[in-house]
């Protein structure tokens, strides 16, 4: 299964650099959000609990759209056949699909997040830097693997956006959540406290519960 | 276990239906490997379903399909690797050039030296001098010339070709026929609106209508009126 990964991985990164349809959207929708919100919110700077609801709400919007466009390609261009036609397990395409869109929102948040630090975060973001990409790769791991999910659902239906949203949101609460609320201490306006480590063990409890569950149902939704 | 003796292609009984629409019932042929099955029809008739049918693609809801051997769809794993589809989409992403495309495809195929493999059936195919450009910027005759390429990248024993030749010009028919045409001893199915010149491949004949098997004789048999019926 490792070659069928790597070559669907490395079309996949090829398509969204000749593309670049998902991650500049995402890039884009993150910062104007950070913009709004600096001004709806009327305020210089945030600290603490709202800072991180902002960050992660802001974030996971972002994600949809990368989810959305996460199958277009193979559905409109044959990309679905082409793989089946082959001989390889189809949970291949599950695996390099949510190692890209994981990839794709690290990408994102290399920017959207020093972006947050600038517009809206009062504390200094270096403190909290090391416990935040922990942070970040833990809940990008659950939107990856339940966003590649719904994505490979939702593709098969008419109406592909409201569909991906009315399901991922629902599930990605759990992720959001715990990503929140363990980013919550780290960005509290006297300095960094430590890392939430219950927070943490619930999202990566969550990432193995979905990425089990799309294991196991992954070659159904492909099928007929 | 598969036997040598085995058709390459045998169906019993086979049917589809899209919701509660019938598009394919009771198809029963057995085709020898190394032969040509031609089938005829109008649109609609079934033809593109019964291929993907072939291909894995699509699972019978009736009947029993086995190919080069194995019952479909519980081993289609066996055979994927062994079939070559040309269908109605050329199965290419258009952002991608021909070259990258055949090397995906050769690499989710795990072909052997892959590298050179893809540069012979670009060459075969004429392809070579636009093989750096993207799909999205070549006409319809070079994007199914890639199609081709797609199709027998792994060399497969069994060619499904669904409407081969379209979009396609004499020269590169010509072109082409050494990789799909019959002189390669490929078992091959295709579909065809042609009559003589699918009689002229064919080896056995079916010929669709509303879903049903009007037609299914030795190639010899059969005459082009008999094929032009079908579309009255």
């Amino acid at each position: 299964m490792k070659s069928a990964v790597a070559a669907l991985l490395s079309k996949e990164l090829a398509l969204e650099l000749r593309t670049r349809e998902s991650v500049p959207a995402m890039v884009m929708f993150s910062i104007t959000t950070y913009v709004l919100f600096h001004f709806g919110l009327d305020r210089d700077t945030i600290d603490g609990d709202l800072a991180s609801g902002v960050l992660w709400v802001t974030l996971l919007f972002a994600a949809m759209l990368g989810i959305n466009r996460l199958f277009v390609a193979e559905h409109e261009q044959g990309g679905f056949d082409g793989f089946l036609l082959a001989p390889v397990d189809r949970t291949a395409m599950f695996v390099a699909k949510a190692i890209a869109l994981f990839a794709f929102l690290c990408a994102v948040e290399l920017v959207a997040v020093p972006a947050f630090a600038l517009l809206l975060l009062g504390p200094p973001l270096g403190q909290a830097l090391p416990g935040l990409i922990v942070v970040l790769l833990a809940a990008n791991a659950g939107v990856a693997v339940v966003g590649t999910l719904v994505a490979a659902l939702a593709i098969q239906t008419r109406a592909r956006e409201l569909m991906v949203a009315l399901l991922a949101l629902p599930l990605l609460v759990p992720v959001v959540l715990g990503a929140a609320r363990a980013t919550a201490p780290l960005l509290h306006q006297g300095g960094a406290a430590a890392l939430p480590v219950d927070w943490l063990g619930l999202l990566a409890l969550y990432d193995l519960l979905f990425a089990l569950i799309a294991y196991a149902i992954f070659d159904f939704l492909l099928e007929d | 276990m598969p036997d040598a003796t085995d058709p390459a292609v045998s169906l019993r009984g086979v049917g589809r239906r899209y919701g509660e629409r019938v598009v394919l019932r009771d198809v029963t042929l057995d085709l020898a490997a190394g032969q040509t099955l031609v089938i005829f029809g109008p649109n609609g008739a079934g033809k593109t379903t019964l291929v993907r049918m072939l291909a894995t693609l699509l699972r019978a809801h009736a009947g029993e399909v086995r190919v080069l051997g194995s019952a479909l769809p519980d081993e289609g794993y066996a055979v994927r690797g062994r079939i070559g589809f040309l269908g109605h989409e050329p199965l290419l992403y258009r952002e991608l050039s021909g070259r990258e495309n055949l090397r995906f495809h050769a690499r989710l195929h795990r072909v052997a030296q892959a590298a050179g493999r893809v540069e012979a059936v670009l060459e075969a195919v004429g392809m070579q001098g636009r093989a750096a450009d993207p799909v999205a910027e070549l006409s319809r005759g070079m994007v199914q010339r890639l199609a081709v390429a797609r199709a027998v990248l792994h060399e497969p024993e069994l060619l499904l070709l669904d409407e081969p030749l379209a979009n396609l010009d004499p020269a590169a028919v010509a072109l082409l026929g050494p990789l799909i045409g019959a002189g390669g001893g490929r078992t091959r199915v295709l579909t065809s609106h042609d009559p003589a010149a699918g009689l002229a491949e064919a080896d056995l004949v079916l010929g669709l209508k509303g879903g049903r098997a009007r037609l299914l004789a030795p190639a010899a048999e059969v005459s082009t009126d008999q094929v032009a019926e079908l579309y009255a």
